[in-house]
């Protein structure tokens, strides 16, 4: 221990490995004065400038506030606040661009200056020695000092460490190039330096007080000198000018030939290092109740007219230093924050000095000829070594290069790549011209983001195991719950007090009805089937006939459609030559159909005749005759379809006769048309369940059929007779179903009735214009009963087989009213 | 008005790796001179050719390669390469035999391994070695110095012996090393090995003609010519001092112990420093960081082992001089030797210091 101090005092330092001489610069402003602080228009103070979280802010927008005043109050060590650094109004409180590398935004105060610089009420304490540690730990952290070397960790938890301290180091080395802020700060107030120092004395009670400065500084070394010449225990280390001497783990080698274990603080080690500027501002805080508002920002380089230091006000635009130095205007600014070996690129000038600013360089081209800076000159790396002979933290800078570059972080954190302090060092000398500090910053940042992300990943899998148990959990429990109900509801059953017995006869009841069902249920099926077997395959034995014959009635329509309309196709290929042998196709088609069918139609016919009278005759009647079930009536709307459909496709027919080719296209069209309205009719029909939403649709289904007949008919007529009067007639059916449409919606069973006595009247109607239309009645009424015979053997049942014979007659009557009309017209 | 975004530092020495490549091929001037003084115009010849083959072969590579073809073939790397090669062969070697190993040498040799600061070999030497291999009988037709010759070698002579085989006079190269005497003249190394084989003792062979005065007429110049670019690059910085250092010191040890043990046997440690490709090898081929070592310890490993392996294949081995051997050995060995070298990170491993 005492071998450190006397080897210090006889001059010898130790070394750390490695290290760069680059230009000083440091004449351009190390003669100058400090200049006094000016108050900007505006001073833009980002809420957050230390390492650690945001204070909370205190204040609005357009509040007054006083020079000193908090803006934001701390709750936690890691908080630090921020002051007004003048009087005046806030005038907003936004995201703005923060001094940082990476030119983001963050929330900041911006302040309008009143320029009359009111200070808020202080109190002055000479003599820190009346306070107790802890009210010094107080108003070291109500000021707001964050390390000022440019960390900016907060000072208070710095000073507040509980372990023994060997050795306090101030840090007065200044080893960047071009910067002296500290080195005038100490020029000229080394008195107040002296104070911040013997109230860290107070506060950490070292055993040795070195202040470490690099021997280009002579001035401020004779005067701290001077100043610690009466206090024996505190040494000023005057050390070879080595660059990064400044850093911490460097300087506490120099000074105590200690290194600095990784990940670990210094402070376990006994040492604690605090920065000049920190303590100017430590005694400015406790003695003269001053915030951290200010700050020594040296303003440099060779585009600057007049160099120099400057007391600057926290949240400064850098631009209104530069401005007052005479920053002559060029085509490419270049401006850093901090120095030139590790500071950054600002992209504006707008960007404010914060509590770690010490240096604002802006340099002519020639100046900094960087390859980083003037567009990269990179090549390969020869593995010159020169990188790892200047590294201070002793890594191997070119195998970090090839692994940054291979994206390789298992071998980047082999290599201690978190060890780097990015000093800038091996991108300085490296002779290829790489910016390695680049490279290992984004490889840090990569390596971080993959760091959370396993993070997170880890997380959700605990998460989603986590769910998984208590799911599990969650399912046991409730096993557990319902056996226990059940057990508990046995108990209290067999308990047999009279609410048990109560309890139990409802359940036997219940019991009891639901075998009761059961037994009804099976009855009903032997009745129908008379058959011992079980019910339940009866049942479904039942439905799947029935199924199996509706699909069995489909498929057949629809092999007649598709025949009906291969016949149509031929037609209209052969129209021009083969007239009559299309005619005769046709009507093979015609005859493939059923026989049985057509005779169960006839037996059908007569009935049917019957029925359509009573129709005629009274609606009642035949309502009554239709309502007797559902599937009778289903079958009827079909049947009634179809009828539509195959009368229109007679019509074409007919039109292939009246050799007219374009007539016979408009006529598919329409007939094709009719096709689409019938069968989606159907769907119609086949979808509705009640009874009275059948007949509604049945109703429509008929209006449509009409509708569809006289549009056919108009549009034949237009062609064969070319009578004015009569399509105007067609047209007036057309209003008339409409009306009836508009009626047919409408629930109630005398209204259903009116309406389809309404529509069976159009459908009449129309029927008489269509007959006088028509010339050629043999094909309609083939293929009519073609039709019907589809559906008659389809549906397999009597009912249904009534309901075609009910269309055949209508067609009959249709087709004799057709007879009729040649000899009329 | 735009603002410059750079990353740190902003700040550079502005050295380039070209300026580098430039020095050296500039150390290697005084060790040219002595050669072209005492063994006339073969190695310039030999050089100028293999500059101009490479600068050819590297710019047919980096135009496939599709690389920025500027400033790569003029970083000096290449021109290095065929300058070395250029010292190395055999001042009167067939002119083939210069175009094959620079091509070897750039296109095989570096090129395909990924161009500069990718390969595992100097370029030169691994040239070297292979037209040693493949052409034994051209390799190894070394000049004797011009003091010794019978024939007046001039530029033309030269010239016409290396693009025919014969000079203008009809000599061939076998009849220019032929001495006055009628016995062939080999190098300094050539003659003690071949006489200690015939068991004549390393003093009896120092009465050489070839060995003159001291280790080798004209060999030893040459070897100081190099010794003294390889302190002129020293003073510079350009070089690493570990590895001269070690591969020197390496060598005199082991010419020590074994000059010590059996001094009929084995050549002087001087001998040994100043004869052969030992000073070239000592600054300009062992120090090529690409292929060599990078850490301190390392490089004091990689030369040490340099040293061992040309004392051992220069006693024990087929050829007379080894040091392109032993320089590809120990490329082969320098990932390995990197790998155990590593230095200590600052704040890591400190229970081991202490």
């Amino acid at each position: 221990m005492e071998s450190v101090i006397e080897r210090i005092q006889k001059g010898h330092f130790s070394h750390f490995h490695g290290g760069i001489h680059p230009p000083e610069q440091k004449f351009l402003t190390s003669t100058k004065p400090i200049a006094s602080a000016q108050i900007p228009e505006q001073l833009i103070i980002p809420v957050r400038q230390h390492i650690g979280q945001a204070g909370d802010i205190i204040v609005a927008v357009g509040d007054k506030v006083l020079k000193g005043q908090a803006l934001s109050a701390s709750n936690s060590p890691m908080q630090l606040p921020v002051h007004a650094p003048t009087s005046g109004i806030i005038s907003a409180i936004e995201n703005a661009v923060i001094p940082h590398p990476s030119g983001l935004s963050e929330l900041c105060i911006i302040i309008t200056p009143d320029h009359e610089d009111t200070w808020r009420k202080r109190t002055i304490c000479p003599d820190h020695h009346l306070l107790s540690k802890d009210q010094i730990l107080e108003k070291i952290a109500n000021s707001g000092i964050a390390g000022m070397g440019g960390a900016g960790f907060p000072t208070q938890v710095k000073v507040s460490t509980l372990a023994k301290i060997n050795y306090l180091i101030i840090n007065a080395a200044e080893c960047e190039p071009y910067i002296t802020a500290d080195d005038l700060l100490i020029q000229e107030h080394s008195p107040t330096v002296l104070d911040g120092i013997k109230i860290l004395d107070h506060l950490l009670a070292p055993k040795n007080i070195l202040i470490g400065i690099e021997d280009n500084k002579a001035k401020a070394i004779e005067t701290l000198q001077k100043a610690t010449a009466d206090i024996a225990h505190i040494h000023v280390c005057v050390i070879p000018t080595k660059y990064p001497s400044g850093g911490e783990k460097q300087l506490i080698k120099i000074l105590t030939n200690q290194e600095v274990p990784s990940g670990v603080l210094p402070s376990s080690l006994g040492i604690v290092m605090q920065n000049v500027a920190t303590c100017f501002a430590i005694a400015d805080a406790v003695i003269n109740d001053t915030p951290l508002i200010k700050r020594v920002v040296t303003v440099s380089g060779q585009a600057l007219d007049k160099p120099q230091n400057i007391w600057s006000l926290i949240g400064t635009p850098v631009g209104f230093l530069t401005q007052h130095c005479d920053y002559k205007n060029r085509q490419h600014k270049h401006l850093i924050m901090g120095g030139p070996m590790m500071g950054f690129s600002l992209s504006n000038d707008q960007i404010p000095v914060i509590k770690s600013t010490n240096c604002i360089l802006a340099p002519s081209e020639a100046e900094i000829e960087s390859p980083y800076s003037t567009g990269t000159k990179e090549v390969e790396c020869i593995r010159c070594g020169q990188c790892a002979d200047v590294c201070p933290a002793q890594l191997l800078p070119q195998e970090l290069q090839w692994s940054a570059k291979a994206k390789d972080q298992q071998q980047l954190t082999k290599l201690n790549l978190f060890d780097c302090i990015e000093c800038g060092a091996c991108a300085y000398v490296c002779p290829s011209q790489i910016p390695l500090v680049h490279y290992y910053r984004v490889a840090k940042a990569e390596i971080r983001q993959q760091k959370l992300l396993d993070i997170k990943a880890e997380k959700a899998k605990v998460r989603f195991e986590a769910r998984k148990e208590r799911l599990e959990r969650e399912k046991i429990a409730r096993a557990e719950k319902h056996k226990k109900a059940a057990e508990a509801r046995k108990a209290r059953m067999n308990s047999g007090t009279s609410e048990a017995k109560t309890e139990k006869s409802a359940v036997a009841a219940a019991l009891a009805r639901v075998k009761a069902k059961k037994a009804q249920a099976s009855t009903d099926d032997h009745k129908i089937n008379s058959e011992p077997e079980s019910t339940n395959e009866q049942a479904s034995d039942k439905k799947d006939q029935v199924a199996n014959a509706i699909a069995r009635a489909k498929a057949k329509k629809l092999a007649k459609q598709a025949q009906l309309k291969e016949g149509q196709a031929t037609e209209n290929l052969t129209t021009d030559n083969d007239k009559e042998a299309s005619i005769s196709a046709k009507l093979d088609n015609v005859t493939v159909s059923d026989k049985k069918a057509k005779v169960a139609a006839a037996i059908a016919k007569a009935k049917a005749k019957k029925l359509q009278q009573a129709e005629n005759s009274n609606d009642s009647l035949s309502t009554d005759t239709q309502a007797k079930s559902d599937e009778d009536k289903k079958a009827k709307v079909a049947a009634a379809v179809a009828k539509a459909k195959a009368k229109a496709k007679a019509k074409a027919a007919e039109r292939t006769q009246d050799d007219k080719p374009d007539v016979l296209v408009a006529n598919d069209n329409v007939a094709s048309a009719i096709d689409v309205d019938a069968s989606s009719a159907k769907i119609d029909i086949a979808s509705t369940q009640s009874a009275a939403e059948l007949k509604k649709a049945r109703i429509a289904a008929t209006i449509e059929k009409a509708k569809a007949k006289a549009k056919a008919k108009s549009s034949l007529t237009e062609e064969t007779i070319k009578t004015e009067a009569k399509s105007s007639l067609a047209e007036e059916t057309i209003k008339t179903e409409a009306t009836a449409i508009t009626e047919a919606p409408i629930p109630g069973a005398a209204e259903l009735k009116k309406a389809k006595v309404a529509a069976a009247v159009a459908k009449a109607k129309a029927k008489k214009l269509a007959a006088q239309a028509q010339k050629v009645a043999e094909p309609e009424n083939s293929e009519q009963g073609d039709d019907d015979n589809v559906i008659a053997s389809a549906t397999d049942s009597k009912k249904a087989r009534i309901a075609a014979a009910v269309a055949k007659a209508k067609a009959k009557k249709l087709a004799a009213d057709t007879n009729k009309s040649p000899t009329s017209e | 008005m735009a603002f410059w975004i750079a990353s740190s530092p902003h700040n550079h020495q502005q050295s380039e790796t070209s300026g580098l490549m430039r020095l050296v091929i500039y150390a290697t001037i005084p060790g040219i001179f002595a050669q072209w003084y005492f063994f006339g115009w073969g190695n310039l010849i030999h050089i100028a050719m293999a500059i101009t083959i490479v600068l050819v072969a590297e710019f047919a590579v980096l135009s496939l390669r599709e690389k920025k073809i500027r400033p790569q073939l003029f970083d000096g790397s290449a021109i290095l390469t065929a300058v070395l090669l250029g010292i190395s062969l055999p001042a009167l070697a067939p002119w083939w035999i210069t175009i094959i190993g620079s091509l070897f040498a750039i296109i095989v040799v570096k090129q395909l391994y990924g161009g500069l600061g990718h390969n595992p070999f100097n370029p030169a030497m691994a040239a070297y070695v292979m037209l040693l291999i493949s052409f034994p009988v051209q390799m190894t037709q070394w000049q004797p110095p011009l003091p010794l010759l019978a024939i007046d070698l001039q530029f033309a002579d030269t010239l016409s012996l290396i693009f025919s085989g014969y000079t203008p006079q009809g000599y061939s190269v076998e009849q220019i090393r032929t001495h006055v005497d009628g016995f062939t003249m080999a190098t300094p190394l050539d003659t003690v090995k071949t006489n200690i084989t015939l068991g004549l003792t390393v003093v009896e062979s120092m009465e050489s003609p070839i060995i003159g005065k001291h280790f080798g007429i004209g060999w030893e110049w040459i070897n100081a010519g190099f010794l003294l670019g390889g302190l002129f690059l020293l003073t510079k910085k350009a070089i690493h001092w570990t590895t001269p250092l070690s591969f020197l010191t390496s060598l005199f040890i082991c010419s020590f112990i074994a000059f010590i043990l059996s001094p009929d046997s084995s050549a002087s440690t001087m001998f040994h420093w100043f004869s052969g490709a030992t000073m070239l090898g000592a600054f300009f081929i062992l120090t090529d960081p690409v292929s060599g070592a990078t850490s301190v310890k390392g490089r004091l490993i990689f030369g040490a082992l340099a040293g061992l392996l040309v004392y051992l294949i220069r006693k024990f081995g087929g050829y007379p001089d080894a040091v392109a051997f032993a320089v590809l050995l120990c490329n082969m060995a320098a990932p390995l030797i990197d790998q155990y070298t590593r230095p200590r990170t600052y704040g890591h491993n400190l229970g081991v210091k202490k």
